[in-house]
């Protein structure tokens, strides 16, 4: 600027700069003030930008799985399945994949409230020494906690009540292992575990047992179950059988799938029973196909195994134990511990004693810790009614929930990423869990919560379970180094339960049981409960990452539905989303309906967890509550309920609509016998045709050929790929109106389709298609070829016209219609993942076969100065794969597992015919049917 | 020449070049509208605030709020901007290719064909860029030297688009204006207000009548309707491209460009018929644009329509005949699908009541034409709706098949588009004259007696 200018001058000036200030502001992107701050002194081991992985446990029912935990920062950011443990060999289900948003969740209590007025942690403290004081002089004090496997819980318990006279501990766990624990007692006269070695079985027959979907066991088992399921190997090929009172990943899996009332289960039971030469008492009804089955299991005796399901009562799980033992299973497919639980075995007896104590005025102080019991309850105990009996109620827990709600005093959870603790695995393993981070939002841990109920109230819940566990492993030098092994690897060595022979009773009576003999009420329908694929008990309702799951085989998302077979919602008159009313024993519950091919008639599935009132912004309202109907003499099944349309409407957030093929073959299936006589069959019903002639010559992918091979034969569809995918590329979750409208944005669906009995599932990604349809018409080269096959994505270059989401034949291209990482709580940015853009509004995404994975693996690589090699890369649908049917690697190196699987007969593209090419390839799905049954 | 031109311009009766003049130009320079005439605008304005109101929702919130969804990625924004681009083909086809083959009956509605062209053009222009996820990176789809380095994609029908339509617009914003000049110049000569002298005299670009004037004009006009003639075809058919070019069941398919040229002339004459109509009776045209005119139009929809008809069956015929397993259900679920009443809707509309025209009577009778224009731009409307919506709604693999429902917003855009269209167009009638006045003159028998005094002013 001059130094005196004319007013002339000096508008000029002030005109120019104010024109290139608005530029400025208008044209580029603001970047908000912020202070950096270095670290003053650098933690030990931390390289910014490089993850570290810490191995701990996440509990499901009570029972462990071992996971590692990757850190960024100090902010946990991907959780991935422990290859050192049982339960978990390196994959996980999609639970525990969704706790890592569970931990960030800003729902969570935060505060210590009484009488929902804020209070502080030494508050409680204080509340907490006086009800010591009341209870040493012989007070009541009632400790309501969930299934307990944790044994420094149960010592701290323990503990406890033998310092407090007239202490006592209850149990609550919506899905327990009741009728399990009940069978072994009536079968052997003693409390035993039962695990099976799946993988050292040649004939399964499940009996209403979900063995792969959720549960302590069903990742393990689902290995187990693929590891004998490699159709290049057919003589070890197991086969399945699966009577089912509801379809469930694990029918979708079976080579014979049967449809049964639960009622009905018995009755093939007891057929089955006979068959193998047991003695049953009762009637036990003859059928061809039950002798069919009886035979096969004998063929394979001392391989066999006969796996009951926790719905079927204890009569069932008897003759479950008394047909293993005539096979000659225990000691290979059947293996029998000591219990794992430490709490008392069965939750419904528990939880009515306690009930019945109260109603009778012999509680004065109830804490109850983590358990939900106002929601989940049995209906007929009346639970919350006795609740406010009880004249001090203290609530510990994740969340205000319906039960915090009735209680004084709320003390927030800590999550199992952020505190101190151990857990054991379903077959005994203990597990130290770990923290990741300090509590974020001041929660305490059930240790704590204890400990300040004990004679040394500020022990922390470090000093606990390092404490217990110091002592358990012998003390001294020798025992802080493996304390410090069992942090590092997850698990403590040689604490799996020890193997039992217990004995049949010789008075085992095999008689039927009396629920399941009563004749069948005429007209009325049968009600089937079950944990919500997603929400389990409901304790995951707060989940935006599980709510928006698409439930294996209904596809439905934010929310439940009554479950129906065609033939009973045409004798209704409904169709998907009409609302029908239940009625059983004075309760009404009102509910969409879902016809669901596989269903059995007459029965209505319920999954139990949705219809919460107080499960944050989240979870609260979506859906109904099934739990009104569910008493405890039938706490998986009902009968004489009765159903009737009220006329009303829902729409049902439905991620696929049709679930047959359509006369098309996406997914081509075979038998053993059809794969021996043509191995080639699934490629050769649609041949790719022959390339095009081009002027240039074709690209030679002379480095890397990255490829995905998706093996159909052991896809279970439990859909923990498609939370994992989430988790690793921050795709957002859009809600129920974003659903219904058809906006979904899972990178990876699994598809879902009905062929008959049978039920396939197909995961489909990115096909990264050599000749790909959508790069030809994007018009700003968004989406590109990269040199090695990925077909990638330029976020910054779409401009959102959408044409390579309509010309992708696949439909694999999610849009962001609304800004919708924008949407999500601040706080979920700290859980991304920092090597993965986060995509803004009018931006096409879709699967990328993680290319950052690639892109730090190829780093390690070129510093080690070699290439990439095997396994180095594995993507995240892949690493969290329970049967590791997902395969990814370099085509082009022959030894990789994925050129291997390529080279498979059953190898197959998807829609070949259109000449795509595409790097995403199907192994055929070949099924192990008996010859002897028809269907 | 004579003959057919005083055939059709039978009812030119009594008029000599001053009261055409003053017939035309006098719809101008009246100071005041006919009260249909504010009404009209009225209404216009209303539904383009609509328009310029869905429209910021739309910037501020994102393609969300409309009813677009997985398998269907496109859906109003694209159906109306191949509605209005086909609508935008009848100026053209007018102006040019009947200028080229000679048939004078044009000159009564060549300008509103015109004007209608660019106004359409510029409605359908719009929507390309609003459905972007980003529109404010439209211009990213032009090719321009930018700091990136970055050229448009070129294999992209969409880059093609852009090549197409704005080369259209601008040669039909040459051809019109170079058509109005002469016009300009005898308004300029008329009008009473300084402003209006002003305005008209800098828009007629000093155009004083001279032979030379009159020689250079005919050169350049012959030129430019040359040169726009193979855009009538080029357009629609890189506009068809968008589809046919995909591996869509539906889309994919050869006969596209012909199909959608056929239709969009479909289209255009349907809209012009719809203008033309009520203009010529609110204003009292009938002695310019006769019923000849409209029977001869009426003749050209019919034709065109048959050509479209012949698409719809050919598509039907090549799916079944090619038994491609994709294709054939693509066809029939046109047929019996979901969406299954737009498909028979639209045939009842574009194929069935168009041949109503075979009578002599209907291409007669103006209001009954105006409800057969009106039911064939509907039916177009829908033919666009049945190949976007139904082909993406359920293509190859079922479990991706999905529904689309239009929103508020959707049809906001959809209805303030014809607000857009129909204000410029009111406010085009009260500016400029609505038919070209030295055209009609120069078709006055007395302009082939006295050739010499033609144009001189």
């Amino acid at each position: 600027m001059p130094e005196n200018p004319d007013r002339r001058e000096f508008l000029r000036l002030m005109g120019a700069s104010m024109a290139l200030a608005g530029l400025g502001a208008g044209a580029c992107t603001r970047q908000p003030t912020e202070k950096i701050l270095p670290y003053s002194s650098q933690p030990e081991e931390l390289t910014p930008g490089e993850p570290l992985l810490y191995a701990t446990a996440l509990t499901l029912g009570g029972f462990a799985r071992g996971v590692l935990v990757e850190s960024r920062e100090g902010r946990p950011t991907r959780i991935d399945g422990n290859p050192l443990h049982p339960a978990s060999l390196g994959a996980t289900d999609a639970f525990a994949q969704a706790e890592l948003l569970a931990l960030y969740d800003p729902d969570r209590s935060q505060v210590v409230t009484y009488l929902a007025e804020i209070r502080g942690w030494s508050d409680f403290l204080g509340a907490a020494r006086s009800v010591r004081a009341r209870a040493k002089a012989g007070a009541d004090l009632r400790i309501l906690t969930e299934t307990v496997t944790s044994p420094a819980l149960a010592a701290q318990l323990e503990e406890l009540l033998a310092e407090l006279p007239r202490a006592r501990w209850h149990a609550w766990e919506p899905v327990s292992r009741a009728n399990v624990n009940n069978g072994a007692r009536l079968a052997f006269g003693e409390l035993v575990q039962a695990h099976y070695r799946i993988d050292r079985a040649d004939v399964i027959l499940s009996l209403d047992d979900d063995l792969f979907g959720c549960g302590a066991a069903s990742v393990r088992h689902a290995r187990d179950f693929a590891s004998r399921r490699v159709p290049e190997q057919p003589g070890r090929m197991c086969r399945l059988y699966v009577a089912e009172s509801t379809p469930t990943t694990t029918g979708a899996m079976a080579d014979h799938r049967f449809s049964l009332a639960p009622t009905e289960v018995e009755d093939i039971a007891r057929a089955v029973a006979r068959g193998l030469g047991i003695e049953v008492a009762g009637p036990a009804p003859r059928s061809p196909l039950a002798d069919a089955i009886a035979r096969d299991l004998w063929r394979h005796r001392g391989r066999g195994l006969v796996a009951v399901g926790e719905p079927q009562p204890p009569a069932v799980h008897a003759l479950g134990h008394a047909m293993n033992d005539a096979l000659g299973s225990p000691g290979t497919t059947v293996v029998y511990t000591d219990p794992v639980e430490a709490s008392p075995p069965d939750p419904v007896q528990s939880l009515r004693e306690l009930v019945r104590d109260i109603e009778a005025g012999r509680v004065q102080t109830l804490l109850i810790l983590g358990s939900n019991p106002v929601l989940s309850a049995p209906a007929d105990l009346d639970f919350a009614a006795a609740l406010r009996a009880v004249p001090l109620r203290i609530h510990h827990g994740l969340q205000v929930d319906e039960t915090a709600e009735l209680c004084h005093w709320h003390v927030p959870a800590a999550h199992a990423l952020e505190s101190w603790g151990d857990a054991r695995a379903f077959d005994g393993t203990s597990s130290i869990v770990q923290p990741l981070i300090a509590p974020l939002y001041g929660g305490r841990s059930q240790h704590e919560v204890l400990a300040a109920l004990s004679a040394h109230p500020e022990r922390s819940g470090y000093e606990v379970v390092a404490d217990y566990w110091r002592a358990k492993l012998g003390g001294g030098e020798n025992a802080e180094r493996r304390f410090r092994r069992a942090l590092h690897d997850g698990l403590v060595e040689g604490t799996a339960a020890s193997a039992r022979t217990p004995r049949l009773r010789p008075d085992l009576s095999l008689a039927p049981d009396r629920a399941a003999s009563a004749p069948r009420a005429e007209g009325g329908i049968e009600l089937v409960f079950r944990p919500d694929p997603a929400l389990f008990d409901g304790r995951f309702a707060a989940n935006p990452w599980l709510q928006e799951l698409p439930r294996p085989l209904t596809k439905l998302t934010w929310g439940n539905a009554a479950i129906v077979a065609q033939a009973t919602a045409a004798r209704l008159g409904v169709e998907d989303g009409d609302v029908v009313e239940i009625a059983r024993a004075g309760r009404r519950v009102r509910a969409p309906v879902l016809l669901l091919p596989g269903q059995p008639p007459d029965v209505v599935t319920f999954h139990l967890g949705s219809g919460r009132r107080r499960a944050g912004r989240v979870g609260s309202g979506v859906g109904f509550d099934a739990y009104p109907l569910r008493t405890s003499d039938a706490l998986w099944s009902a009968t004489g309920a009765r159903i009737r349309r009220t006329g009303a409407r829902v729409p049902l957030a439905r991620t696929q609509e049709h679930l047959t093929m359509e006369g098309r073959q996406p997914v081509r299936s075979g038998t053993v016998a059809g794969y021996l006589a043509r191995p080639g069959f699934a490629a050769e019903a649609e041949p790719s045709p022959p390339p095009a002639h081009s002027l240039s010559a074709p690209f030679a992918y002379s480095g890397h050929a990255w490829a995905m091979t998706i093996d159909l034969s052991v896809c279970t569809g439990c859909s923990a790929c498609v939370v994992a995918c989430q988790a690793e590329n921050n795709v957002p979750v859009v809600g129920k109106e974003q659903v219904l409208a058809g906006r979904a944005m899972h990178w990876l669906r699994v598809d879902t389709y009905v062929e008959g009995t049978a039920i396939h599932d197909q995961p489909i990604p990115c096909m990264h298609c050599e000749q790909a349809p959508c790069e030809l018409v994007c018009p700003t080269e968004a989406t590109v070829h990269g040199a090695e096959g990925l077909n990638d994505m330029v976020y910054n270059r779409c401009v959102g016209t959408r044409f390579c989401a309509n010309n992708c034949p696949y439909k694999v291209r999610r849009f962001n219609f609304f800004h919708y990482s924008g949407a999500e709580p601040e706080i979920f940015a700290l859980r991304r993942n920092p090597d993965v853009t986060v995509r803004t509004r009018g931006v096409m995404e879709k699967c990328t076969y993680c290319v950052q994975r690639i892109d730090r693996a190829r780093i390690q690589a070129q510093i080690l100065g070699r290439r990439v090699r095997d396994g180095e890369v594995t993507t995240a649908c892949e690493a969290v794969c329970p049967t590791r049917a997902i395969v990814f690697g370099d085509a082009n190196d022959p030894e990789a597992r994925v050129a291997r699987s390529r080279a498979s007969p059953r190898n197959y593209a998807l829609l070949a015919s259109l000449g795509t090419r595409p790097r995403t390839t199907y192994l055929a799905s070949i099924a192990n049917p008996n010859p002897e049954i028809e269907s | 020449m004579k003959g057919p031109e005083s055939e059709v311009l039978g009812p030119l009766r009594g008029h000599d070049f001053a009261s055409v003049e003053d017939r035309i130009g006098g719809i101008v320079l009246a100071r005041k509208a006919p009260r249909a005439w504010t009404a009209g605008i009225a209404v216009a304005l209303l539904l383009l605030l609509g328009f310029l109101y869905g429209t910021t929702y739309l910037l501020a919130v994102g393609v969300g709020i409309w009813g677009v969804n997985a398998p269907v990625g496109w859906g109003f924004a694209i159906i109306n901007f191949v509605w209005w681009i086909g609508i935008g083909h009848a100026g053209t086809l007018i102006s040019a290719i009947l200028l080229l083959l000679r048939q004078p009956w044009r000159t009564s509605i060549n300008r509103l064909a015109e004007a209608m062209t660019l106004f359409a053009v510029a409605c359908a222009a719009t929507f390309p860029a609003l459905h972007l996820g980003r529109p404010w990176l439209f211009y990213w789809l032009v090719p321009y030297p930018d700091t990136m380095g970055l050229w448009p994609q070129f294999r992209s029908p969409l880059v093609w688009d852009i090549f197409a339509v704005s080369t259209y617009g601008i040669v039909s914003l040459l051809f019109w204006f170079v058509g109005l000049v002469p016009d300009l110049a005898a308004m300029r000569d008329r009008a009473r207000g300084r402003a209006a002298r002003m305005a008209f005299g800098v828009l007629a670009m000093g155009w004083r009548g001279s032979a030379e004037h009159w020689r250079s004009y005919e050169t350049a006009y012959l030129l430019l309707a040359g040169l726009a003639t193979p855009l009538v075809v080029s357009v629609h058919t890189v506009v068809s491209f968008d589809f046919a070019v995909s591996v869509i069941p539906g889309w994919h398919s050869t006969i596209f460009p012909p199909y959608f040229v056929a239709g969009a002339i479909f289209s255009g004459f349907g809209m012009v018929l719809c203008l033309v109509i009520p203009l010529r009776r609110l204003y009292r045209l009938e002695d310019f644009i006769t019923d000849k005119h409209l029977d001869a139009m009426a003749k050209l929809l019919l034709a065109s329509g048959l050509i479209v008809a012949y698409g719809y069956g050919m598509e039907a015929f090549m799916a079944w005949y090619g038994g491609g397993t994709y294709e054939v259900y693509a066809q029939t679920n046109r047929f019996r699908g979901p969406y299954a009443p737009t498909y028979w809707s639209l045939l009842v509309c574009n194929v069935l009541v168009p041949q109503l025209l075979w009578s002599r009577r209907v291409r007669r009778a103006a209001w009954a034409l105006f409800a057969i224009s009106l039911i064939v731009l509907a039916g177009m409307w829908l033919e666009r709706f049945v190949i976007v919506v139904t082909s993406l709604h359920r293509d190859f693999l079922p479990s991706s098949w999905g529904m689309y429902a239009p929103t508020r917003w959707d049809w906001v855009l959809l209805v303030g588009s014809l607000g857009l269209f129909g204000a410029l167009m009111f406010v085009f009638v009260r500016l400029l004259p609505m038919i070209s006045i030295f055209e009609v003159r120069a078709s006055l028998p007395q302009a082939h007696v006295e050739r010499g005094r033609e144009g001189g002013q």
